[in-house]
């Protein structure tokens, strides 16, 4: 049975618990046995977006040191729900980390996003969970263009038995950008109301990404000007948890 | 409107992307040259310049856009010229020469039809390929009705045929043609030069001097280069196989040749580009300005050229503005990303543009000292507070207490919905349910 530690990252630990609820519980769904590092806080990437690599390093020191630390015999993956956060390690941290480059290369190698791990890992693209919906996808920007995500939600998605409606550019960013959204608020929500455009042109029931912050942008609009309409912004893991069979 | 125009030319580019020049080895073949060059850009220069003057061309050295500014209007001068017909350039937008040389009591005319639009309407173009891409039909009609002192028809190609023959008039009475460089060989001394509309070789050809502005990052080692860098520059700007029209200029007119000009003069325009060498900017200098970063870039296409204030935009003006100016002007503009990375998907040169507009945050000197210092101030209590458990537990406690209710959120608030920090933590439940 393979390890998981699991990256909750620091949204989903403070804003969204039942997403990493969720993430555990898919996760153990595709035959894996979960682990929390509690040590762990965040991987530093908001400092980095708010241009000061010094704060982010100090974090991700911290990070690696928590991480790291895990017995390569002991644990075979660690898996977070977000694109973004994996960037980041994977991504960002041998060269900000540059003194500790091999030990974080190696960190990168065996960190994971969630629908990653699932497909391309573990080789599962059906869980056990069963969706009579639809479905339409968001490719959140750091998944797609930093870790070569795209086909792993949407396999999933189908393996649950959901249909897959695709939106017109879903790989056009949403808008939120971290400091971005607070910095540029109007060309950040004109991107949003595009995006939620296009996702409503679908008719699908869901708008499914793997990024919180991308999902927390997108909802948060929504809930300004139309709560209640569809699609509903979604995590992957919420949504294929939410197929599950009740846990014994 | 602009986002339909840039629809469209998102769409021929698409359909371009089954061409050779789109083929991922193609841009690792013409990224290694790009890097190649980067990696002696003086040697290179030196050769260009020696094989130029072999071919008798003149070559200047501007190390500021006022250096360039002043060559030209200086050659200008001293050969009596009165009207200067110019070809689409970057450069000399960069170095604002056109205003430099209208200052200096010469006429100088854009024969690009968009740039010419844009000079027109006493504006800057939006898009560094398409210049007048903001502008509608009618307000394009207005513009040029203006000019023609009568009455024109909203009608595509009757515009065109009014500017057509206007230009025309412009080529034949000009004392001087001015153009940029896309790329110059080292090897050869050959000038490469890419039009759609055929004006260039009208300012190659025609004036009795021909001046080149040319930034020194446009040399590249050899003729043959242009096999590969061209077809990925046109495949990239407008989605043609190859333009319209490709200009290779080697030398002024010699005896026996039918056209050309008497004089050559290239400007080699520095501007502190060769400070970026041996930086992690220095892959900047390999941009072949195609405006591929623009057209997928979601935050350009939503504010378009002009909200940049700046004469590069869109990502790659992100990162050349603040570079070429020292940080003196474009300072913010890193700011102004999603970080979403399209623009280093996009590049067909490989520039990691997106880790560089990330980079910049760090690296611009701010114009506002005070906040970047309280900047700083707050990320390093913040990461002092998070980089040890205990501290995240207290703060992220305080969160939960206070209800997400901290000021300066209302940039969010205004527009969207902000989640409150959930009641009880992951890490709380987890411990929980493991006790």
């Amino acid at each position: 049975m393979p390890k998981v530690a699991l990256f909750v990252t620091c949204v989903a630990d403070q804003v969204f618990p039942d997403t990493a609820a969720a993430t555990v519980r898919v996760l153990e769904a595709a035959g894996a046995e979960v682990v929390f590092p509690a040590a762990q806080t965040c991987c530093g990437q908001p400092a980095i977006t708010a241009g000061e690599p010094a704060a982010a390093a100090r974090l991700a020191h911290h990070h690696l040191d928590v991480f790291g630390a895990l017995d390569a015999g002991e644990i075979d993956a660690i898996v977070a729900p977000s694109g973004s956060c994996t960037a980041m390690v994977c991504h960002h941290y041998p060269a900000l980390l540059a003194e500790r480059r091999t030990e974080a290369e190696a960190l990168a190698a065996r960190t994971f996003e969630l629908t990653q791990y699932l497909v391309d890992v573990l080789g599962v693209v059906d869980i056990g969970a069963r969706l009579d919906t639809t479905v339409t996808v968001h490719d959140a920007c750091h998944g797609l263009r930093n870790l070569g995500l795209g086909h792993e939600t949407r396999r999933l998605v189908e393996g649950a038995g959901a249909t897959l409606v695709e939106m017109t550019e879903p790989d056009t960013c949403c808008g939120f950008g971290g400091v971005f959204s607070f910095g540029f608020p109007e060309v950040s929500t004109r991107l949003a109301d595009s995006k939620l455009g296009h996702a409503a042109g679908t008719s699908a029931r869901y708008l499914v990404s793997g990024d919180l912050a991308c999902l927390m942008h997108l909802d948060g609009r929504r809930r300004k000007v139309g709560p209640g309409t569809v699609p509903q912004p979604i995590h992957i893991a919420d949504l294929l948890a939410s197929g599950l069979p009740p846990k014994r | 409107m602009l986002q339909r125009a840039l629809h469209n030319l998102d769409r021929r580019l698409r359909t371009a992307g089954e061409s050779a020049a789109a083929h991922p080895d193609w841009k690792d073949r013409a990224a290694a040259i790009r890097r190649e060059t980067l990696l002696d850009l003086d040697g290179w220069l030196d050769r260009l310049e020696h094989s130029l003057v072999a071919r008798g061309v003149h070559v200047h050295r501007a190390s500021t856009p006022a250096d360039a500014r002043r060559v030209v209007v200086e050659l200008a001068q001293a050969r009596g010229a009165r009207t200067v017909v110019k070809s689409k350039s970057m450069a000399t937008e960069e170095i604002d020469l056109g205003n430099a040389l209208e200052d200096a009591g010469l006429t100088s005319v854009e024969t690009d039809l968009g740039e010419y639009i844009v000079q027109l309407a006493g504006e800057r173009p939006s898009h560094m390929i398409t210049p007048a891409i903001h502008k509608t039909l009618p307000q394009i009609r207005d513009v040029l009705a203006k000019e023609a002192g009568t009455d024109l028809a909203v009608d595509r190609e009757a515009l065109t045929a009014w500017a057509r023959d206007r230009l025309r008039g412009e080529f034949l009475r000009a004392d001087i043609g001015i153009t940029g460089v896309n790329f110059a060989a080292a090897d050869t001394g050959t000038l490469v030069l890419v039009t759609n509309e055929g004006n260039g070789r009208f300012c190659t050809t025609l004036p009795r001097v021909h001046i080149a502005v040319m930034p020194v990052e446009k040399v590249i080692p050899r003729l043959a280069d242009a096999g590969i860098l061209l077809p990925l520059l046109t495949t990239h700007a407008t989605g043609q196989a190859l333009s319209n029209y490709v200009t290779m200029i080697s030398g002024p007119r010699r005896a026996g040749e039918v056209d050309g000009p008497d004089e050559l003069h290239v400007v080699f325009l520095d501007n502190r580009r060769r400070t970026l060498l041996g930086t992690r900017y220095e892959e900047m200098l390999a941009c072949i300005r195609c405006g591929a970063c623009l057209n997928v870039c979601p935050v350009y296409r939503n504010v378009s050229g002009h909200a940049y204030d700046s004469v590069y935009s869109g990502p790659m003006g992100k990162v050349l503005t603040p570079l070429l100016s020292g940080g003196t002007e474009g300072a913010d503009l890193p700011y102004g990303s999603t970080l979403c990375h399209a623009c280093s998907d996009a590049c067909p040169v490989k520039i990691p543009l997106g880790d560089m507009i990330l980079a910049l945050r760090a690296d611009v000197p701010d114009p506002h000292s005070g906040a970047r210092r309280r900047r700083r101030i707050f990320w390093t209590v913040w990461a002092r507070a998070w980089s040890t458990p205990s501290g995240y537990r207290l703060t992220t406690a305080l969160g939960r207490v206070s209800r997400g209710r901290v000021p300066g959120l209302q940039a969010w608030t205004s527009t969207r919905e902000l989640p409150r920090p959930a009641r009880e933590s992951f890490r709380d439940r987890w411990a929980k349910e493991h006790a």
